[in-house]
């Protein structure tokens, strides 16, 4: 028997002193040599930034392991210290950043094939009844890119592409677009 | 919206829902694309940035003195959708104080401020999926959605759940509350049922003699979906 979830509803504008927390968008040490930066900004249908929004990623280690008990493949070591979650809020801009690394390729659905590299985002908001999901991929991954499953279900190439992050010095850019025509691609999880 | 069998109402609210103003230029209007479940969807975050602290669940002792208003207590179960418990998983809430004001400073509804309340807590469910804060009612308080605009006393409620597809914010009601067909973000779940679901229920039996009210709010997440490596 399956219970029916409870609904969701808006996380609203008055978040700010209960979920952030210090170090919240730091996934690694700022010494850690693979650290890296993604930046972004979430953006209306009007274009305008929106600046109350929370920006959430989930994302395996470098060896590509989940941090997560479902994640058994103890062949692939853990981190210490890296839990693979981030929370930031957005800026008067609109804009978050995070620190991290880029994660290791994990499996696809059918528990061997590789996915290609990439990070879990949900987005929570005043004016979203529902956080939306996406996922950023690497500009510097195509020929894992081009087998990915989930980038190869979606025909228009426009659409594609807004799943794959921007290349910045020091790190990457992705901006998340909620409405209208160059709308980021979200995710039915 | 989620995937849901032929028959079934959606529980959850739609991303456009006009009467609720903020919905118009942030919902987006382009249907969702499936993701086949993977590793990413089943796995997820456990507590963020930590272990709760011993205090984080009492939202009265966190200042020098005790904030004003009813105190109450405010517990429950988290279930995924086998009704199985979900254990040690992180609970968070945040809230207005009694007379409708948040400590945010973006919160300009001339309403006091409670020099002994922030309105944040934390805490993990025990073995049995249960959890347990102790704060004070909320007061309604107005928005600027439209002309006279109450939201029904709530208090926020972020969840985790075991994985990342489970990630839940939503909000919990108190029973016989007068607003509730007033206020859109509430009407935006069309279903009667699944609108009962997220309001609590008034439990005398957990109610403290003397002390404080008790309110039950069970909250129940996305079901559990069997990992690759299981078939």
């Amino acid at each position: 028997m399956t219970l029916p979830p409870t609904p969701s509803q808006t996380i609203g504008p008055f978040f700010h002193n209960a979920l952030p927390y210090e170090g919240g968008d730091r996934l690694v040490p700022t010494g850690d040599p693979d650290a890296l930066r993604i930046v972004g900004t979430v953006i209306d249908g009007a274009e305008e930034p929106v600046s109350d929004a929370l920006v959430e990623i989930w994302q395996a280690n470098r060896a590509g392991r989940y941090r997560h008990p479902e994640d058994r493949r103890d062949d692939l070591p853990l981190e210490e210290g890296f839990t693979g979650f981030g929370r930031c809020p957005t800026d008067a801009e609109g804009r978050f950043e995070f620190l991290t690394i880029k994660p290791g390729p994990v499996p696809g659905p059918d528990g061997e094939t590789l996915q290609a590299p990439h990070i879990a985002v949900s987005v929570f908001a005043r004016g979203l009844l529902r956080r939306v999901v996406t996922r950023i991929y690497f500009p510097d991954e195509e020929e894992a890119n081009a087998a990915d499953p989930l980038l190869s279900s979606i025909e228009d190439a426009g659409q594609r592409s807004t799943l794959i992050a921007g290349q910045l010095d020091g790190g990457y850019h992705f901006d998340i677009r909620l409405q209208g025509e160059d709308q980021t691609v979200f995710l039915d999880v | 919206m989620t995937q849901q069998a032929s028959g079934e109402v959606a529980a959850h609210p739609p991303y456009l829902y006009p009467d609720y103003k903020s919905t118009r230029l942030r919902a987006p209007d382009k249907p969702l694309t499936i993701v086949p479940r993977t590793l990413t969807e089943l796995t997820g975050p456990a507590y963020g940035r930590g272990r709760p602290g011993s205090l984080d669940h009492d939202l009265t002792r966190q200042h020098g003195g005790e904030p004003l208003g009813e105190r109450i207590i405010v517990h429950g179960r988290l279930l995924d959708g086998d009704g199985r418990p979900v254990r040690d998983s992180l609970v968070e809430i945040w809230q207005a104080n009694a007379a409708g004001r948040y400590t945010h400073a973006g919160d300009r509804h001339p309403a006091p401020l409670d020099p002994n309340f922030s309105g944040a807590g934390r805490c993990l469910t025990d073995d049995e999926g249960r959890y347990r804060f102790v704060t004070i009612k909320p007061g309604a308080y107005p928005w600027k959605n439209h002309h006279n605009a109450w939201r029904p006393a709530h208090i926020h409620f972020s969840l985790f759940g075991p994985a990342f597809r489970t990630r839940l914010i939503t909000q919990m009601y108190f029973p016989g509350d007068p607003l509730f067909e007033f206020d859109p973000i509430f009407q935006s779940v069309g279903d009667p049922k699944a609108q009962q679901r997220m309001i609590s229920s008034f439990d005398l039996e957990a109610t403290e003699p003397e002390w404080a009210l008790a309110y039950n709010f069970d909250i129940i997440l996305e079901g559990r979906v069997a990992t690759p490596m299981e078939h």
